[in-house]
């Protein structure tokens, strides 16, 4: 008897323990990408200085001798990105106070449907259907010699972020007490002067959260990207023009390299940069959305 | 003074207006896709080779690779993200380790896709010496659906009332078979649902496979977890971008094959989760 029960203890305590190595294991990958990233990311750096890398004005990895300067790079991620939150900020902060405090019933349930439907279709599809509708409108009604340009990517990836600024926001909206609201009411506040006044203050930190997500998924995003932007590796100057991100520079030039080149390495480099982006929008991100209520 | 009312009237009327600038567009692109791609899809198309540079034939061989590389993504993920939503549910306490593991699983969701891919081809091609293969595809597309799984999991555990686990346990069963018998198979439909999202998500990703497993043109079925493989978003792109002179029908018929298979899965999904919240009845 004692023994069954001994054997029953070991066998509860084993699985325990199997338990909580896997409840480590998020911590686990995340260590792990972060050090094979800079396994191969660093050994750049025994040849290109770190301030060239990150400052140099051109990106000519294939000529001899490759010149490997992210900064045009850099630029086009952050003008694409600040197209794309110019978008879809106010008109996906806007969709969610609609969601969550106008809509009727029914018609919530078809809209909230209709977010996460367009939070399932794969970027590679986005992609070809901004290829096929987005980038010959632009090029059309802009006059340009080609559509692929920064824009047409802006566009693409405002409607992108949309789910997650609009699913956030909303949560965020929901989660502000009930009692707030009815005061304002009791007040003879109008419903427009209470969501104005009240709820969006009162959900702001919750809605920043938001729209560091959403500007977290858009720099991150690398397939519709890499069809619609264009992807020339210049400067970018206008909003007009083609420009390259980050992402989709490695996910066009990782298949051609030698593995062990310093072009490889850079493509390393530059996926730390992209991690280390990721990673402090994200911390802060759920800072803003664990701040204690005051 | 403007009156309020009139105020509230044009707010409300933009804020109508911005949802519409959301909504509408979806609806146009699924409308689209079936439109161009239903007369692409035929019996061949979807059982067929791709033929003549893939602008002919059908694509077979990228739907049995995507198949393939989702099983293998959740084989890899779910017993791993299982018993992390269990630790996180049951075991774990409000201290800063577990803290720190909900930060790693923001953090893990947050990782861009083509991160993914840069680090699956150092750890699992390179690395490891796997090559270009399912099993390297398959292990890194299981990495990026860990966090949803173990989110989807964990709430539908929490989901399973106390007082279960109360009553469970004062009849004298051990903390673990409690969660064995009690409150696993009352968070089942929850765990499928998040199965099923990250299976949606799997088969839709491009990024990380791109250096991983897929296949530009392999006109064959792979043999083994060893082989390269075609797969259905890597093979949109390749068509859409890198081949010349397609047929819109193929491009279409791919896009809507592609849509229909992550959307299907998507809808099983809800129509889970729905009717479990009907029979629930706690």
């Amino acid at each position: 008897m004692t023994k069954k029960i001994t054997l029953r203890k070991l066998k509860e305590f084993i699985i325990e323990k199997l338990i909580l190595l896997c409840g480590l294991a998020s911590i686990f990958f995340v260590m792990l990408i972060f050090i094979f990233l800079l396994k191969e990311g660093l050994a750049l750096f025994k040849t290109v200085k770190v301030s060239n890398f990150l400052l140099g004005k051109s990106w000519y990895p294939i000529s001899e001798p490759p010149e490997l300067g992210i900064l045009p790079l850099i630029l086009g991620s952050l003008l694409v990105t600040f197209g794309a939150a110019i978008i879809s900020v106010p008109i996906g902060v806007a969709c969610a106070v609609y969601i969550a405090e106008i809509a009727p019933g029914k018609v919530k349930e078809v809209l909230k449907a209709g977010i996460e439907l367009l939070a399932a279709i794969p970027s590679v599809v986005l992609g070809f259907i901004g290829m096929v509708t987005l980038v010959p409108w632009v090029k059309k009604v802009f006059n340009l010699p080609t559509g692929l340009t920064a824009l047409s990517g802006s566009i693409m990836l405002a409607f992108m972020a949309m789910p997650t600024i609009v699913s956030i926001a909303e949560d965020a909206l929901y989660s502000v007490p009930r009692s707030y609201k009815e005061g304002a009411f009791a007040l003879g506040a109008t419903h427009w002067q209470t969501i104005w006044r009240l709820l969006l203050p009162a959900a702001s930190s919750g809605i920043l959260a938001a729209v560091m997500l959403g500007i977290g998924r858009v720099i991150g995003e690398t397939m519709a990207v890499m069809m619609i932007t264009g992807n020339s590796a210049v400067i970018p100057q206008t909003f007009l023009a083609p420009v390259r991100t980050l992402t989709a520079t490695i996910a066009a030039e990782m298949g051609e390299t030698v593995v062990g080149s310093e072009h490889y390495f850079a493509l390393f480099a530059i996926g730390i940069v992209l991690f280390i982006i990721s990673f402090v929008i994200n911390v802060t991100a759920d800072l803003f959305l664990h701040r204690k209520p005051k | 003074m403007m009156n309020v009312r009139l105020k509230e009237k044009i707010a409300f009327f933009f804020l109508f207006l911005c949802t519409l600038f959301i909504i509408v567009p979806v609806g146009m692109i699924v409308v689209l896709i079936i439109k161009k791609g239903l007369p692409a899809l035929t019996w061949q198309f979807l059982t067929d080779v791709p033929r003549q540079g893939m602008r002919a034939g059908g694509i077979f061989p990228a739907i049995v690779g995507t198949v393939y590389l989702v099983t293998g993504a959740v084989v890899c993920a779910l017993p791993i993200g299982l018993a992390a939503a269990i630790y996180l549910s049951e075991y774990a306490k409000d201290t800063l380790l577990n803290r720190i593991i909900k930060l790693a699983i923001v953090n893990l969701a947050g990782v861009p896709s083509v991160v993914y891919g840069l680090f699956g081809l150092a750890l699992f091609v390179v690395w490891c010496r796997f090559g270009a293969s399912i099993l390297s595809g398959s292990l890194t597309l299981g990495i990026m659906i860990l966090p949803i799984i173990i989110t989807a999991s964990r709430e539908a555990l929490e989901a399973v009332p106390h007082s279960f686990r109360e009553v469970s346990l004062s009849l004298g069963a051990s903390k673990w078979q409690t969660i064995r018998h009690i409150v696993l198979p009352n968070a089942i439909p929850g765990i499928i649902t998040g199965v099923i999202l990250g299976i949606g998500r799997a088969a839709g990703e491009t990024a990380p496979i791109l250096f991983t497993v897929a296949a530009f043109y392999l006109p064959k079925l792979p043999q083994s977890i060893f082989d390269q493989a075609m797969a259905l978003p890597y093979h949109l792109y390749v068509i859409s971008t890198q081949v010349p002179n397609v047929d819109e029908k193929i491009r279409y018929g791919t896009a809507l094959v592609l849509l229909s298979l992550v959307l299907c899965v998507n809808l099983i999904a809800i129509v889970i989760r729905y009717r479990f919240r009907k029979q629930k009845k706690w």
